[in-house]
């Protein structure tokens, strides 16, 4: 012992961290301190062992780094004395978790701990063990807590059910040693025990079903007959809140009962009477009742059906919701989303109660209320809501705009009635929040428009007045651009004008002002840019009085920094000046967009388009019985409910996706890669197929340069434009020769493309696994000049409703193969298609056209903590790899 | 054990922290879905942390970023908003008291109502029973799961453990025990 040594004490350390100025200065008293404890570490210096630890604790607390401190902890746990491994215990379970290795080396203290001689020491060891266990601990130390479960000193028992809880948890497998002990607490009379027990049985039902057999057989009565003795106790004041006799326990019998009861006619039968009894008597002005009242109304709803009860049940739920509470309010939003699939007549009572919760102040009250009003809409009511949403959109917050939105365009795709309603909707959307909407809405929109051929003059007036109205709203004025570009005549002539719009005149002069304004707005960016290029060639076509005119704006780009903008502007540009005999075949209207494969190709691709909540809303009732024979409907119905991906064969990648379709619609071009390399390709595409075969270079090329794996943002109308035209493979050679577009695609020879088209050569995707849990599906490329190798791809879903854990896949092939795994891009893959795992694998193969590619896979995932391993082989690799 | 006050800002590190995570790819957090509590956080108004205690795994960075993102969600929230913030698909349950605010997270289907009771059975343990916060939190949860719902049981519980080290300390500092070691 040094009665002058450095150390400070743990106040004057904190005192000295309060008083930094600076991260500096904070972070150079902390190594102070981190060197003293250390050197008194190595020192082996009893005396401070208590205050190191504690400002470790301190440290890390602040975030810094502790892993010295943990030998220290351990050192204290294996001390004799109480005060030791009191603050040995406590420092375990602030430094270390489960997945430290370090953890082991205490499985044997603490096995001594719990059997030691002192309750309290043992009270410590099995806090410790059920915080931070791993299954390895649980697995050594389940026999001694499976003993403390009988225990003299009832406060051990009750410690003991927890740390039982976590052991089952950790390893299911030794469920069935704990049934019997953890029925018998049941019966015990001391609160403590009894809460902890029914918590223990509660988990015992949820990993075995063997436990939930013989728990509803043996407990079912006696634990309805508990509850009962507990609603009608006299008032205890050690367990009293608010007039209410231990809620806690309360809640927790609900919940073991409502566990017994589901799926279990006489089960649910028995406790009828005492739900009921909650239901009615429980005192609701206070937040203790209304958190019993919460749980009788979860196990009304889970149990067997009793029509009487959940009339009880839904009437709790809107007293809930017209409470002035918020924290009741909210809840009760909550529950109307789980009740909707036992009642939603019963829901739809409150619409306009949640409709106005919509609009509250509070964050957490607006995003759940407009999960439930997008689960309430249907072909009813749509008009209805949507409109009421939108108007809202208007004065919503910032923040809570994009939730907003997201969630009507939603709602409008998949019930929109009739094309004009939905145009309209997404018009006032795309006017209000334009800035909002996600990529593949707009262009879905657009898809849309085009197919609607008798709508195209009212749209593009509606549009032309709305962009007038917002410049700022990019989306808006793309899709406004687009229309123009289109269907700008028809804003001049008044086509197909309908009786409800109010007449305007707009002339040659300001379409293209329109243009002008889009093209030199500071907001615009560079896809913006690009498709008003696009749309002013198209107009030159159009309106000859004003060729000039669009022909200086045109020029004006061509200085442009911006590669895509200049390259187009100078293209553009001589197209207009030298080619005027293809101009007006290249400048035609763009034929109609092919809305299936486009939904398709969405469906497949991005299967959370319709918002996270896919996930719940697959198996909830609304939206059934859909008119199938409205196209339209169907088309915009990606949120289908009982068809989350129905394109198996395409995977997440939508760049390999699309490669692959392009290369086989008939590949006939290489080339200018280099050049194409914007966002925007996707608009060259659609001019492309505008015009016919003259271009159909044009979009070759996309496909080309999306194969190159540019890092752009690929607009999904590429493909589906590439697609649409299924293009018969055009003679390169003449095409080039006799083309008066050579000066356009100068330099690029067919041996190039030749190589091109050999190495790329299109492999369909394949699924190459399936099981009831998880889907694999797999993409094919080749880099360019090594047939031996192959770029595989390989995509994982979720099929089932819980998320996948630690996700680890591995594959294994034959001698003539080598193989190379990239990381993963993830180990969790969440529920429901709801997102994806992309893998890259890089297999070589030496016999490449004698044999063919084959491999065994296995995937290890954890479900709800369970570990789970699946196996299978690959065999159907397409030939050729 | 450790005190509940302390005055300066944590931002002390938060720059270091920034800018890790800008080089880091973000990082996945991992809980295991079928506890009841995940961890407890008390935050101070000014975003100090008091307490943490953690009843799912996550490494020093996870802690670190969860202690940030919910101490800027929770701390900006007006009064008299409901008590519960979503957050990575779990709920968080706050309540303040004082100038401290407790944080419990739990799964989206738990009980929030009784959350808020759990988090009020804890204050007023602490307020009955002077003690260190840690401790009374380890006779109240157990694996994210509570243990005793009497607030008595709890206060004598930890009282006797206190009074163990108390006996402790004082048999170190006796005459007699200093004698008997030096002799040893």
């Amino acid at each position: 012992m040094n009665p002058f040594s450095s150390e400070t004490r743990l106040r004057d350390m904190i005192r000295a961290i309060r008083a930094c100025k600076t991260a500096a200065e904070e972070r150079a008293v902390v190594r102070k301190e981190c060197a003293t404890i250390r050197a008194s570490v190595s020192d082996n210096d009893n005396d401070y062992k208590h205050r190191n630890l504690a400002k470790l604790m301190f440290i890390h607390m602040l975030g810094y780094p502790t892993h010295f401190g943990q030998m220290e902890c351990l050192k204290l746990i294996a001390a004799p004395g109480f005060p030791d491994k009191r603050i040995g215990y406590l420092g375990l379970m602030l430094l270390l978790d489960e997945r430290q290795e370090v953890l082991m080396l205490v499985t044997n203290s603490l096995k001594q701990d719990l059997n030691h001689t002192n309750q309290y020491i043992v009270g410590l060891a099995l806090c410790a063990l059920g915080n931070i266990s791993s299954a390895e601990m649980a697995r050594d130390l389940a026999p001694e807590v499976e003993r403390l479960l009988l225990f003299r000193d009832p406060n051990i028992r009750k410690k003991a059910a927890l740390c039982s809880i976590r052991i089952i948890k950790k390893v299911p497998d030794l469920a069935e040693n704990f049934v019997n002990s953890a029925a018998a607490l049941l019966k015990e009379k001391h609160h403590g025990v009894l809460l902890t027990g029914v918590q223990l049985c509660t988990d015992l039902c949820k990993v075995s079903p063997d436990a939930l057999e013989y728990i509803r057989k043996r407990c079912t009565e006696g634990l309805v007959k508990l509850l009962k003795d507990v609603v009608n106790s006299p008032y205890v004041p050690e367990y009293d809140v608010s007039g209410i006799a231990d809620p806690f326990l309360h809640i927790r019998l609900l919940r073991l009962l409502r566990v017994l009861g589901h799926g279990d006619a006489d089960a649910s039968d028995c406790m009828n009477d005492i739900l009921a009894q909650v239901a009615s008597k429980t005192e609701s002005n206070k937040n203790a009742g209304n958190a019993i009242l919460y749980e009788c109304v979860e196990t009304i709803m889970s149990i067997e059906d009793n029509s009487g009860l959940r009339v009880l049940a839904i009437n709790i739920l809107g007293r809930f919701l017209s409470n002035r509470d918020n924290n009741i309010r909210y809840v009760a939003l909550n529950m109307l989303m789980r009740a909707i699939t036992v009642d939603s007549q019963a829901v739809q009572r409150h619409r306009a109660t949640i409709l106005e919760c919509v609009k509250d102040s509070d964050a957490s009250i607006r995003k759940r209320a407009l999960e439930l009003v997008y689960l309430l809409v249907n072909e009813n009511n749509v008009k209805l809501l949507t409109k009421d949403l939108i108007d809202y959109l208007e004065i919503s917050d910032q923040e809570f705009k994009g939730d907003l939105t997201a969630k009507i365009c939603s709602i409008v795709e998949k019930f929109s009635p009739e094309k004009i309603w939905y145009i309209d909707q997404m018009l006032q959307v795309l006017s209000e929040a334009g800035n909002y909407v996600k990529d593949e809405v707009w262009h879905a929109l657009i898809v849309v428009i085009s197919n609607a051929s008798n709508l195209h003059g009212y749209t593009v007036r509606l549009l032309y007045r709305a962009v007038q109205k917002s410049v700022d709203q990019e989306v808006l004025v793309r899709v406004a651009v687009w229309c123009i570009g289109e269907y700008g005549d028809m804003l001049v002539n008044s086509v197909g004008t309908l009786g409800i719009e109010e007449p305007i005149t707009v002339t040659e002069s300001d379409t293209v002002d329109v243009l002008e304004t889009a093209i030199k707005h500071h907001t615009s960016d560079l896809t913006t840019r690009a498709m008003c290029l696009i749309a002013l060639l198209k107009l030159s076509c159009r309106f000859p009085s004003c060729s000039e005119r669009i022909q200086d704006i045109i020029v004006q780009n061509k200085g442009s920094l911006v590669l895509e903008l200049q390259q187009r502007s100078i293209e553009f540009n001589s197209i207009i000046q030298k080619h005027q005999n293809i101009r007006s075949a290249l400048c035609e209207r763009m034929p109609v967009l092919d809305e299936s494969s486009y939904s398709i190709r969405r469906a497949g691709s991005l299967p959370a388009v319709a918002s996270s909540l896919q996930g719940s809303a697959v198996t909830l009732p609304n939206g059934v019985a859909k008119p199938s024979a409205a196209p339209l409907v169907d088309l915009l119905d990606l949120s289908s409910d009982d068809a989350p991906v129905p394109a198996p064969s395409q995977g997440n990648d939508f760049l390999h996706d699309l490669l692959g379709v392009d290369l086989s619609s008939g590949l006939s071009q290489a080339g200018t890669n280099q050049t194409q390399k914007s966002g925007t390709d996707a608009l060259l595409d659609l001019l492309s197929i505008g015009t016919a075969p003259a271009s159909s270079s044009f979009s070759a090329l996309d496909g080309l340069s999306l194969g190159q794996g540019t890092d752009t943002s690929i607009s999904a109308l590429s493909g589906l434009a590439s697609t649409s035209t299924a293009m018969p493979a055009t003679q390169p050679s003449s095409l080039v020769g006799n083309s008066p577009m050579v000066d356009l695609l100068n330099g690029f020879g067919p041996s190039e493309q030749i190589q091109a088209e050999e190495n790329n050569a299109a492999y369909p995707s394949i699924v190459a696994f399936e099981s009831n849990n998880l889907k694999m599906t797999c993409n094919f490329s080749k880099q360019p000049g090594n047939l031996q190798s192959t770029l595989i791809e390989a995509n994982f879903i979720n099929k089932s409703s819980n998320v996948y854990t630690e996700f680890i896949f591995q594959a294994a092939v034959p001698k003539f193969l080598q193989l190379h795994l990239d990381p993963a891009s993830s180990n969790t893959l969440p529920a429901s298609g709801d997102g994806s795992i992309t893998q890259k694998l890089r297999v070589t193969n030496s016999q490449h056209g004698k044999k063919s590619l084959v491999m065994r896979i296995r995937i290890a995932y954890k479900l709800n903590n369970k570990d789970v391993l699946e196996q299978g082989q690959i065999s159907n690799f397409p030939h050729g790899l | 054990m450790i005190p509940i006050s302390r005055n300066n800002k944590n931002s002390g590190h938060l720059f270091p922290l920034i800018q890790r995570q800008i080089l880091s790819p973000p990082l996945i957090i991992i809980i295991p879905s079928s506890k009841m509590i995940h961890f407890v956080l008390l935050i101070s108004r000014q975003g100090k942390v008091r307490l943490t205690k953690w009843y799912s795994p996550y490494s020093q960075k996870e802690r670190s970023k969860v202690i940030r993102e919910l101490s800027s969600l929770i701390l900006t929230r007006a009064p008299r908003l409901c008590n519960f913030v979503e957050w990575r698909g779990f709920k968080v349950v706050y309540k303040r008291y004082a100038s401290l605010y407790f944080c419990m997270c739990i799964n989206q289907d738990d009980n929030e109502l009784e959350v808020l009771e759990i988090i009020h059975h804890y204050v007023e343990i602490l307020d009955r029973y002077f003690g260190s916060a840690y401790f009374i939190l380890d006779e109240i949860l157990i694996a994210g799961e509570l243990q005793e719902s009497s607030k008595k049981t709890v206060a004598r519980l930890v009282a006797a453990q206190d009074s163990l080290v108390e006996a402790a300390k004082e048999q170190a500092n006796s005459v007699s025990f200093i004698i008997s070691q030096a002799t040893k």
